[in-house]
């Protein structure tokens, strides 16, 4: 059984142009103790699906999907009370910006402490000794004196690792990085990348990590789940990924690594990601495709076996990427 | 923390000076003197009302007269009334209690209702109880406060006879004056009723006084609060699984009251000034009333000395803000 089992989860907004679906249709399983990366540009709909999951999307959101099971348990189904239960002590999740998500307000020590208060009620002494413990545990050095730090004294990679200590309080079986590095500078990246993933080995924790760092999935993931326009474009395996891909797009995004660059100019994709008044009809690739022609313009793609990476396309390229 | 203070306590004393030309100035700027007013309709022999201005120390000029005036303030003298040829400082604190029960009891109300109305609307923002909130809000901010009291007046002490007209309290009571507030002499003299009365006088002056401060600090507190749930920090507190009343009452609240403490704070003088109106209207005996009266006697002293207590009144509130901005808000205390 999949720790995290998702369904067809589309996200609508209502705005004042009418209902925008950010999240068209998307499927994901999670199993215990694994890394699943979704990449995309931005606005590609990666965080809004996750936030969708978590309940933490404005009420101008509707989200719908046929199945959301956490361990078998169906989400959908439960009040906002059980929903809390399992929301910040099973499924934890950090965020882009490390400074702007610590309330400024509270102690570092507060902050953590008060998930432990509410999830595991535990006393006063036990949440100090277990708050120094999870600031060491993401190597944050005086523990003890940084509890009583408030967040506008600590520099963006400290306040994400304290946001990381934050989500790791209860043992999460699941955590959900939202991007976690974007903010920060290239140095500290790596740290944090690395501290992530050493969590995520000695917890035993599965880990959905959004990112549009191709290396970062390359590094992290076992599988990877490439979203575009709210669309799910392709679902593979990390190992075969990078020499394999099957849709255009992940094609496209593969050769925009400067590592893999070849040529002397870094091959970029045209244009944008579609927003609510521009989206095309048929592929919503089709406008940036090299490769599309009157039937991508016309006709939805379907979803192409897992042999092809279960890319949604007319058109799956069968062999090293050579698109874009 | 303590430089903090100190450089606060600092600055108020540039502002002491300044708030002592202005109200040593104004008073002198309006038509009419004392004397004049003093002797009414009967007309004064131009000798015999220059002798009396000697006398008082009206004749010298200006300049003097106000170098002395502030001598005697760094010496603790406010002043002597001339028609009741009492100290200022010592009719101000009579007469302080009045106005400090009444304001105190004013802003508890506002900000009693004033900051749950304003979290209430911004979270159902949209919602009927929001637009009918903010609507009442801006009704009330827009109220001239005379006429909303005499309203008040008629509805509750004319029409339905629920409380008295005006006074602080009723005739049949007579206690020593012990702290100076009603509420409390009246339940210390422990005769039956007095509280009641006490309270039933108090109510509808302070009603009318609140009315402001309320409108405003409801306002405030929702947009504040409209601001702050839109932060990152409370989508993180969420995210942790808190429920709702932590993420709105504790994660948003707490950073929301940082300007509305602010506001509640300027409130405070908006106070003093509907002080003069509600306690001429209430016949509240209190430092309004004693003002107003002063001005229409010219009684120079008073008018100055009284404005530089009231100042002083609202500088030490300031003071008490900026404090109390520095707890709430620890990005200012680390400085």
């Amino acid at each position: 059984m999949p720790l995290l089992s998702i369904r067809n989860l589309s996200v609508t907004f209502a705005t004042a142009s009418g209902p925008f679906k950010a999240v068209d249709g998307v499927d994901l399983a999670v199993e215990p103790g694994e890394v699943l990366g979704i990449v995309g540009e931005s606005g590609s709909g990666k965080s809004v699906a996750m936030l969708g999951l978590m309940g933490l999307l404005p009420p101008s959101a509707t989200v719908t999907a046929d199945e959301i099971a956490f361990e078998g348990r169906d989400m959908r189904a439960l009040g906002a009370r059980q929903r809390r239960k399992i929301i910040g002590k099973d499924v934890a999740m950090i965020f882009q910006e490390p400074m702007s998500s610590l309330n400024p307000c509270f102690t570092v020590g507060h902050q953590i402490k008060e998930s432990l208060k509410v999830h595991l009620g535990l006393d006063r002494s036990a949440r100090k000794t277990r708050a120094v413990e999870l600031l060491s545990q993401v190597g944050i050095p005086e523990p003890e004196r940084r509890l009583s730090a408030f967040p506008h004294q600590l520099s963006g990679g400290m306040s994400q690792r304290v946001m990381i200590a934050m989500a790791m309080a209860c043992n999460p079986k699941l955590l959900i990085a939202d991007e976690p590095t974007t903010a920060l500078d290239v140095t500290i990246q790596a740290q944090i990348l690395d501290l992530l993933v050493d969590l995520q080995k000695s917890q035993g924790m599965a880990m959905i990590l959004i990112t549009h760092d191709m290396g970062v999935v390359a590094e992290t993931a076992q599988r990877v789940v490439v979203q575009y326009a709210g669309q799910q474009v392709e679902r593979q395996k990390v190992s075969t990924l990078f020499d394999h891909p099957h849709h255009p797009y992940t094609a496209a995004l593969l050769s925009a690594i400067p590592e893999r660059a070849t040529g002397k100019r870094l091959p970029t994709i045209p244009g944008v990601v579609p927003g609510q008044g521009d989206r095309p009809n048929g592929c919503l690739f089709n406008p940036r495709c090299p490769r599309a022609d009157d039937r991508c313009r016309t006709i939805v793609p379907p979803r192409q076996p897992a042999s092809l990476g279960e890319a949604l396309c007319h058109y799956p390229l069968e062999a090293v990427g050579e698109a874009a | 923390m303590l430089r903090f203070f100190l450089s606060r306590v600092l600055v108020l004393i540039p502002t002491f000076i300044g708030v002592s030309i202005v109200a040593f100035a104004f008073i002198r700027l309006l038509p009419g003197d004392p004397v004049a007013l003093m002797a009414g309709e009967r007309v004064m022999d131009p000798e015999r009302h220059a002798q009396i201005m000697a006398q008082l120390g009206y004749d010298r000029p200006l300049i003097v007269q106000y170098l002395d005036y502030l001598f005697g303030l760094f010496t603790g003298d406010f002043g002597t009334s001339i028609v009741t040829k009492r100290g200022v400082a010592g009719e101000f604190f009579t007469l302080f209690p009045a106005t400090l029960e009444l304001s105190f009891c004013a802003i508890v109300i506002a900000v009693a209702i004033g900051v749950p109305a304003g979290v209430f609307a911004a979270v159902k923002r949209g919602s009927w109880f929001d637009q009918i909130t903010m609507g009442a809000a801006l009704v009330g901010y827009s109220m001239p406060i005379f006429w909303w009291g005499l309203l008040l007046i008629i509805l509750f002490s004319g029409t339905l006879g629920w409380t008295p007209v005006s006074g602080r309290i009723s005739l049949l009571y007579y206690f020593p004056q012990v702290t100076g507030f009603m509420l409390i002499d009246s339940l210390l003299s422990g005769q039956e009723g007095a509280f009641t009365s006490a309270l039933s006088h108090l109510i509808l002056p302070s009603v009318v006084l609140a009315t402001i401060p309320l409108a405003v600090i409801a306002r405030q507190t929702r947009s504040a609060m409209l601001e702050v749930l839109g932060e990152d920090y409370v989508r993180t507190a969420r995210a942790k699984g808190l429920s709702r009343f932590r993420v709105v009452g504790v994660h948003a609240l707490r950073n929301a009251m940082i300007p509305v403490i602010t506001t509640i704070g300027l409130q405070v003088g908006v106070l003093m000034a509907g002080a003069i109106l509600t306690e001429t209207i209430f016949s509240w005996p209190g430092i309004g009333k004693w003002m107003v009266d002063s001005v229409f006697r010219r009684d120079y002293p008073v008018v100055q000395g009284g404005l530089l207590l009231i100042a002083l009144v609202i500088m030490i509130v300031n003071l008490v803000v900026d404090v109390l901005y520095g707890v709430i808000n620890p990005r200012v205390r680390a400085r």
